[in-house]
C-alpha cells in the first residue's frame, strides 16, 4: 500500500454505509453479484454519478418508467459505452467553462459493463478511452461469460468452464483485463469482489480521489450462469480469493500491489466443485490432470508474483 | 471560393458549436481538419476529440448533445454504416445535432468516388436528412438544420449530405453567412429537459418491456419528424430573410409547364439543371425537381411539383440490389392513386462517381416522354454504354491475363 494516501473512511464491515443507494427492486437474478457488486460501489461513489450503460445483464435496471438510480443514466450500446461517457465528460466540462454551469452540478462518469463487453467487443473504445486520458471510472461486473443471453463463452470465461457454448468446458483461456488496463498506464486499476466489502471499499474511495482513466475489475460469481445455489454467492466470492484464483490487486503509479495475499492458499479444487460449471470435471470421475493444470496455473501466478 | 469541405466547416464554426466529435474518412477528413486547426488556434470555442471509432464518435455526439451542448459531427460512406447501430439507436434519445455525410460510393467493390446508398442506408433511422447541391448551399443548410433540429416541435437529429469530391473537393464561390446575421436566426443551444447535471436526477435512453410503449415511443419519434415538415417550411422562410436564399423543401426549376422533370439529389442535380436548358433550347418542356429535404419525405411538394407533369424520369445514383431506385419507389408511393400522376421512368446511374453525360439526359427526357404520352411506364434502366462495357472488358482481359504464380505448385 502506498504510505502517502490519504486516511480510509473504511477500515472494517461497521464502516461501510448501513442503507444502500441504489433502490430495490431490480429485474437482476436471485443472488446476483454483480449487483451487489453495483450496490457497494454506488455508495461511496454517490448520486452525483451518470452511468454510462453498456449492453449486459444491467441493461435492464432503468425500465421506463421506474429506475432504481439516485442519481443519473444513459444507457449506450455494448461497444462504446465509453464514447458515451467521454461525450458526457466534455459536455459537462464545456457547460462549466463556457455556458455557467455551477461546478456543484458536475457528476462523475462510470461506465457500467460486464465482461461480455469489456473483454471483447467494448475493448477497443476502452483502450481509446484510456489513451485519452478520459476522467472516468469503468466498472466491470466479471462474471465470465455472456450472462444475459444466457453464459456463453466470452473472452472471461476460465479454461475448462462449461458454458452454453461450450459443453465439454471453454478451451480458451480468461484474458488478464487487469494486466490489459495497466499496460496503459491508467491513473488507477484494482481488482475486487463484493464478498470483500472493506477492500471494494477502500479502492472505490480511492478511486473516487484521483482523476483519469480508473478501472475497477470485480469478479461477479453468477449462481445462474456459473450453477450453483444463490445462497453460495458470498462463500464462492470468499473461495475465489483464499484460492489464489482471483488475486486482489492495486495498479497505481506504475506499481503492481496485492491488497490480499492468500496463505496459504486453498487448493482450487474447494472451489471448482462448487460450481455445476466444473461439474465435469468430478463426475462421473475426477479429471485430475485438468484441475492440477488450473492449479498449476494459479501456483505459477503466485509464485512470479511472489505470493 | 471555398471546397464543399470548407463550408462544412464554417457551417460549424457560424453555429457556435461546443463540441466535435471526429474520426478520419476520405473524403471527409478535411472538415475534421479544419475544425481541428481552429479550435487548436483559438479561433473556434469549441473542443474537438479524436474517436478511435465512428460508431463511438457517434455515441459521444449523441452523449454530449444530450449532456447539453451544441454538437457537430461528420463521416462518409463506410463510417456511417460503422456507426450504423447508433445511427438507429440516437434519434430515439430525441438530443438534437447535425452530423455531416460527405457521400462516397459503399464497398464492394470498394471506392472512394460518390453515390447516395451510405446516406440512404440511415433513411429510415429518425435523422432528419436535408441534400446539398453546391458549397453554398452546404453551409446554408447546416445552419438551417441546427435550427430545424432544436426546433421544440422537433428535437431529433439531422444529417447534412454532401457528394464527395463532385462538392467536397470543389472551389466554388460561397457566400460566407454574416456571424451577427447568424446569431439572430440561430439562438444558443437550449437543451430544453434533455441535460444531465447533480441537481436533476434523470435516466436516458431507458429500456421498455413490451410493444405498446415500444412502439408509442417509435410513433413519437416519427410524428416529430412529420411535423418537422412544417417546421423546415417556417425555418427555411426565416432563414430567407436572414440570408436572402431560398431553400425550399423541393426546388423547382422550369417546372411549372414542363411536360417531362427530372427527379435527381444532390450535386449531380446541377447536370440535369443543365440538361433541362439544352433541351428547354430544342423546344421540348423539360423542367427539374430536387427534394433538398428527403426525411421528412415533402410528399406535399412534390405533388404540387409534379402533378398534372406527363412524365418523370427519376434519375437514382443509389442502387437497392433486388428492387433499384430509391427515389423512383418513394416517389411512385407519393403519387400513386393521385389525378394528374405523371408516369414515372426508373434510371439508376452515376454509381461511384460515374458520369452522367448530356447525350444520356437527352435520351432519358425523349424515352420519358414517349412513355408519358402512351400513358406507360418503360422498364428500369441501368445507365451504362457500350464504350464503358469495352472498356471493362479490356481491365478484365488485364486481370486474367496476369501470370499465375508460377512458383506455387499445387
Amino acid at each position: 500500500m502506498n504510505e502517502s494516501q490519504p486516511v480510509t473512511l473504511f477500515r472494517a464491515m461497521k464502516d461501510l454505509p448501513s442503507a444502500h443507494l441504489l433502490a430495490g427492486g431490480t429485474a437482476m437474478c436471485a443472488g446476483c453479484c454483480g449487483l451487489q457488486t453495483l450496490h457497494e460501489v454506488y455508495d461511496i461513489l454517490g448520486a452525483k454519478t451518470v452511468f454510462v450503460n453498456a449492453a449486459g445483464c444491467m441493461t435492464l435496471l432503468a425500465n421506463y418508467p421506474y429506475t432504481p438510480f439516485r442519481g443519473s443514466w444513459l444507457y449506450t450500446a455494448m461497444a462504446s459505452a465509453p464514447a458515451g461517457a467521454q461525450g458526457v465528460r466534455d459536455a459537462l466540462d464545456l457547460r462549466i467553462r463556457k455556458h455557467g454551469l455551477p461546478r456543484e452540478e458536475d457528476l462523475t462518469a462510470v461506465v457500467l459493463t460486464g465482461d461480455g463487453s469489456a473483454y471483447g467487443m467494448g475493448l477497443s473504445s476502452t483502450s481509446a478511452a484510456i489513451e485519452r486520458g478520459l476522467d472516468f471510472v469503468y466498472l466491470c461486473y466479471d462474471n465470465e461469460g455472456y450472462g444475459n443471453t444466457g453464459q456463453q463463452s466470452s473472452a472471461a470465461t476460465p479454461h475448462g468452464a462449461r458454458t452454453a457454448t461450450s459443453g465439454r468446458g471453454n478451451p480458451g483461456f480468461k484474458k488478464d483485463l487487469f494486466a490489459i488496463w495497466a499496460a496503459h498506464r491508467p491513473v488507477y486499476a484494482a481488482t475486487a469482489i463484493a464478498s470483500e466489502p472493506v477492500d471494494l471499499a477502500r479502492k472505490v474511495e480511492k478511486a473516487s480521489r484521483l482523476k483519469g482513466p480508473r478501472l475497477i475489475l470485480a469478479l461477479a460469481p453468477c449462481p445462474t450462469g456459473w450453477d450453483y445455489d444463490a445462497k453460495d454467492t458470498v462463500e464462492i466470492g470468499h473461495l475465489a480469493v483464499k484460492t489464489g484464483i482471483w488475486p486482489l490487486r492495486e495498479y497505481e503509479n506504475g506499481r503492481i500491489a496485492h491488497t490480499r495475499v492468500p496463505h496459504p492458499r486453498v487448493p482450487v479444487a474447494e472451489y471448482l466443485r462448487r460450481q455445476g460449471r466444473f461439474r465435469h470435471l468430478f463426475e462421473p470421475a475426477t479429471d485430475e490432470a485438468a484441475i492440477a493444470a488450473i492449479q498449476a496455473e494459479v501456483d505459477a501466478y503466485w509464485n512470479a508474483v511472489g505470493g | 471560393l471555398l471546397t464543399g469541405n470548407a463550408a462544412a466547416a464554417w457551417g460549424a464554426r457560424l453555429a457556435h458549436v461546443d463540441y466535435v466529435p471526429a474520426f478520419p474518412i476520405t473524403p471527409q477528413t478535411e472538415i475534421i481538419e479544419t475544425l481541428a486547426g481552429w479550435t487548436e488556434r483559438g479561433e473556434m470555442d469549441a473542443r474537438l476529440v479524436m474517436l478511435e471509432s465512428e460508431h463511438s464518435m457517434l455515441t459521444a455526439a449523441a452523449a454530449a448533445a444530450a449532456t447539453g451542448v451544441r454538437v457537430f459531427t461528420a463521416t462518409s460512406s463506410q463510417g456511417l454504416l460503422y456507426a450504423m447501430e447508433m445511427v438507429y439507436a440516437v434519434p430515439g434519445w430525441r438530443a438534437p445535432f447535425v452530423l455531416v455525410n460527405v457521400s462516397r460510393a459503399l464497398a464492394s467493390p470498394i471506392t472512394l468516388e460518390p453515390d447516395h446508398n451510405d446516406v440512404l442506408a440511415a433513411r429510415d433511422s429518425g435523422f432528419l436528412q436535408l441534400h446539398c447541391a453546391t458549397c453554398q448551399e452546404v453551409v446554408d443548410a447546416i445552419l438551417l438544420a441546427y435550427r430545424l433540429a432544436e426546433h421544440p416541435r422537433v428535437r431529433l437529429p439531422a444529417i447534412v449530405n454532401l457528394d464527395g469530391f463532385y462538392l467536397s473537393f470543389t472551389r466554388e464561390p460561397v457566400q460566407v453567412p454574416d456571424p451577427a446575421a447568424v446569431r439572430a436566426f440561430l439562438p444558443p443551444f437550449d437543451a430544453g429537459k434533455l441535460e444531465f447535471r447533480a441537481g436533476r436526477p434523470v435516466s436516458q435512453a431507458v429500456a421498455v418491456i413490451g410493444g405498446s410503449a415500444y412502439s408509442y415511443f417509435r410513433y413519437q419519434a416519427h410524428l416529430a419528424c412529420l411535423e418537422a415538415l412544417t417546421v423546415y417550411d417556417e425555418v427555411a422562410e426565416d432563414f430567407a430573410r436572414h440570408f436572402g436564399r431560398r431553400l425550399p423543401a423541393v426546388d423547382r426549376y422550369r417546372l411549372d409547364d414542363a411536360e417531362v422533370a427530372f427527379l435527381m439529389i444532390g450535386a449531380f442535380s446541377t447536370k440535369a439543371r443543365e440538361a433541362v436548358d439544352a433541351l428547354r433550347a430544342e423546344g421540348i418542356a423539360a423542367g427539374l425537381a430536387r427534394p433538398r429535404l428527403l426525411r421528412p419525405y415533402p410528399v406535399e411538394a412534390l405533388r404540387s411539383a409534379l402533378l398534372g407533369r406527363r412524365a418523370v424520369a427519376v434519375i437514382d445514383q443509389n442502387l437497392s440490389a433486388g428492387k433499384g431506385g430509391v427515389l423512383a419507389a418513394e416517389l411512385a408511393s407519393a403519387l400513386y392513386g393521385c389525378a394528374g400522376a405523371p408516369v414515372i421512368a426508373s434510371y439508376v446511374g452515376g454509381l461511384g462517381g460515374r458520369e452522367i453525360a448530356p447525350e444520356e439526359f437527352h435520351a432519358i427526357a425523349l424515352e420519358a416522354i414517349a412513355a408519358g404520352r402512351v400513358g406507360r411506364a418503360p422498364a428500369p434502366r441501368l445507365l451504362y454504354t457500350e464504350a464503358e462495357l469495352r472498356e471493362v472488358r479490356k481491365l478484365q482481359a488485364i486481370a486474367l491475363a496476369e501470370p499465375r504464380n508460377e512458383g506455387a505448385t499445387p
